[in-house]
């Protein structure tokens, strides 16, 4: 009961500061604009830590955040071994291998305007495709290893990245692409001093989008078969066990892996796209 | 209408690529079955089997043509085989977790809106959910409801709400504050309520916005229902049909399942497309 009452207290007390802060003369400031969320999420864990010890929750169900976090800190080694076969092996390479050629079809076809008009609308189409259910066939063609899971990688990033990659080589205005010309420049060097760094938003973008659409490939892909390692496989087959501690421990890993794999994306895309206008700020 | 002869060249270039692949893929079984029974094949004889077989590394297209028309339109659509049946299991978890998530989406970010203190707190993680693969937890929410009794449909409608209400929350935050200064101040003009800006201002310009993650919560929400029916084993829906045929090594089934999926999120797209249509249109809105 004391867990129930502490939980509610705690949470009325943030809901306090949070609404003062909020619309306090200082919520403009960067450390009240990271110290809301903050709050909000700590809140978050210790309602659901004070829920869970004063109801009895059986850990079988819903386990506190505590045991969560000390499960997390014991396992560290299957974690590192589930985090290197999804994270490094299947999803990284995958992406690698999806982005790049995703970009090099687009500068192939940037060339001829009706493969273009083909290729785009069907590039469309197969992008809102549930293009995970191809996970069993590749586990099929390239055995249950990383392989399988970079392979469903790449058919997932695959027509997103296409469909940015060529939607931002069209983005240079006719104006630029007439002062190349006055330049005399030849295909390439408008391609690679014009064309490209304009694409590097709409590039971008598509790669920010594939890193989440990877890492979901690689780990659902793991649901299909896999070694006895990975992220996917763990999840599985610890929540057929009832061992959910371990399951949301591997979810805390995907959830970091995730928004670090984005977050490294994004700061790339500042560094390259610094004079856009979104990244001026 | 100019790019339709260059669709069709694409589609028809795909499905030559799949015929290729199909005859490159099965042709080792051909020739190790010609081996063991000691015959040489000749190349036309080799692409002939390699159309027909029964447990093809890649089926040919007309195979899985075949088997989508053998169960739906043959089968009744209450047999275990029919794939309409397996279908409607899938999408009707995809709907009814669609509406909820959307649903919720849509208030929370109304909730965003008017309340800053809301929009401090939920709004970073909302952004930031969209950077983990939340689907991790799919397996964990059928395992544990089924341990408490609730079986079916409720489970994977869970999922795919789950999937479709970030889309949609971000979409409806950034469409309900895409009004500019000049627009909200002449609702200030008119002495409008805050309800009455909502109704008459917020809402209507959020639209497009919203249908834009409504396109992308609906794909989600597929792959939510497809998803959570594989930890159950493969029973029911169109999950349950690629785990059983990658359990049992029938690509022709896998391929049939992988394809009404395809067919069945083409379909609920383009309804949400259409409505977005007609709406944006008669609001007077289409581009």
């Amino acid at each position: 009961m004391s867990w129930l009452l502490f939980a509610m207290l705690f949470w009325v007390v943030a809901l306090w500061v949070n609404i003062r802060l909020a619309n306090s003369s200082l919520s403009e400031t960067r450390a009240v604009k990271l110290a809301v969320p903050v709050i909000f999420g700590v809140t978050v864990l210790v309602v659901w830590e004070g829920v869970v010890r004063g109801l009895e929750v059986p850990p079988v169900i819903l386990p506190p955040p505590s045991a969560i976090a000390v499960k997390f800190a014991t396992s560290l080694p299957i974690l590192w071994e589930d985090f290197v076969q999804t994270f490094i092996k299947g999803t990284l390479t995958g992406y690698i291998l999806g982005c790049g050629s995703a970009v090099a079809v687009a500068i192939a076809i940037d060339r001829s305007d009706f493969l273009q008009r083909g290729l785009l609308p069907v590039g469309n189409f197969i992008a809102a495709l549930p293009i995970i259910g191809t996970a069993p066939i590749m586990v099929m063609w390239f055995g249950f290893d990383w392989q399988s899971k970079a392979a469903v990688v790449v058919a997932m990033v695959f027509f997103p990245m296409l469909v940015n990659t060529v939607q931002g080589l069209a983005a240079s205005e006719a104006m630029q692409r007439d002062l190349m010309k006055t330049y005399s420049a030849s295909y390439w060097q408008t391609l690679l001093k014009l064309r490209l760094p304009a694409a590097m938003p709409f590039i971008f973008n598509g790669l920010k989008i594939s890193t989440t659409l990877a890492l979901i490939g690689a780990i659902v892909a793991e649901f299909f078969g896999s070694p006895i390692r990975g992220m996917g496989f763990r999840i599985s087959t610890e929540v057929g066990r009832l061992a959910l501690d371990m399951v949301w421990a591997e979810i805390a890993v995907a959830a970091i892996a995730g928004s670090v794999f984005y977050g490294a994306v994004a700061l790339i895309e500042k560094g390259v796209t610094f004079w856009h206008p979104s990244q001026r700020g | 209408m100019k790019s339709i002869l260059p669709i069709l060249t694409v589609v028809a270039a795909i499905i030559v690529l799949w015929y290729g692949a199909a005859v490159w893929l099965n042709s080792k079984w051909v020739y190790d079955q010609a081996a063991r029974a000691g015959v040489e094949v000749s190349f036309s004889e080799v692409v002939k089997q390699t159309m027909n077989q029964e447990r093809p590394k890649l089926p040919a297209p007309h195979q899985v043509a075949a088997e989508l028309w053998k169960t739906t339109v043959e089968k009744k659509i209450t047999s275990k085989r029919s794939l309409i049946f397996h279908s409607w299991i899938t999408l009707s978890a995809t709907l009814l977790g669609f509406a909820i998530g959307t649903g919720l989406g849509i208030l929370l970010a109304v909730g965003i809106v008017h309340n800053r203190a809301m929009d401090m707190s939920v709004m970073p993680w909302a952004i930031a959910s969209q950077t983990i693969p939340i689907i991790a937890i799919a397996p964990m929410i059928i395992v544990v409801l089924n341990s408490v009794g609730i079986q079916g449909l409720l489970p994977k409608a869970i999922i795919s709400a789950y999937l479709s209400f970030f889309p949609v929350v971000v979409g409806m935050v950034k469409g309900l504050r895409s009004p500019g200064m000049m627009e909200l101040d002449q609702m200030k003009t008119w002495n409008a309520s805050p309800a009455q800006t909502f109704w008459k201002l917020r809402l209507p310009a959020s639209m497009p916005y919203l249908f834009a993650s409504l396109k992308v919560g609906i794909a989600a929400s597929l792959v939510g229902a497809i998803v959570g029916e594989l930890p159950t084993g493969a029973i029911r829906g169109l999950g349950a049909r690629l785990l059983s045929g990658s359990y049992y090594g029938q690509t022709v089934q896998i391929w049939a399942a992988l394809l009404a999926a395809a067919i069945l999120a083409a379909g609920l797209v383009g309804i949400v497309g259409l409505i977005q249509r007609i709406t944006l249109r008669r609001m007077g809105m289409a581009q």
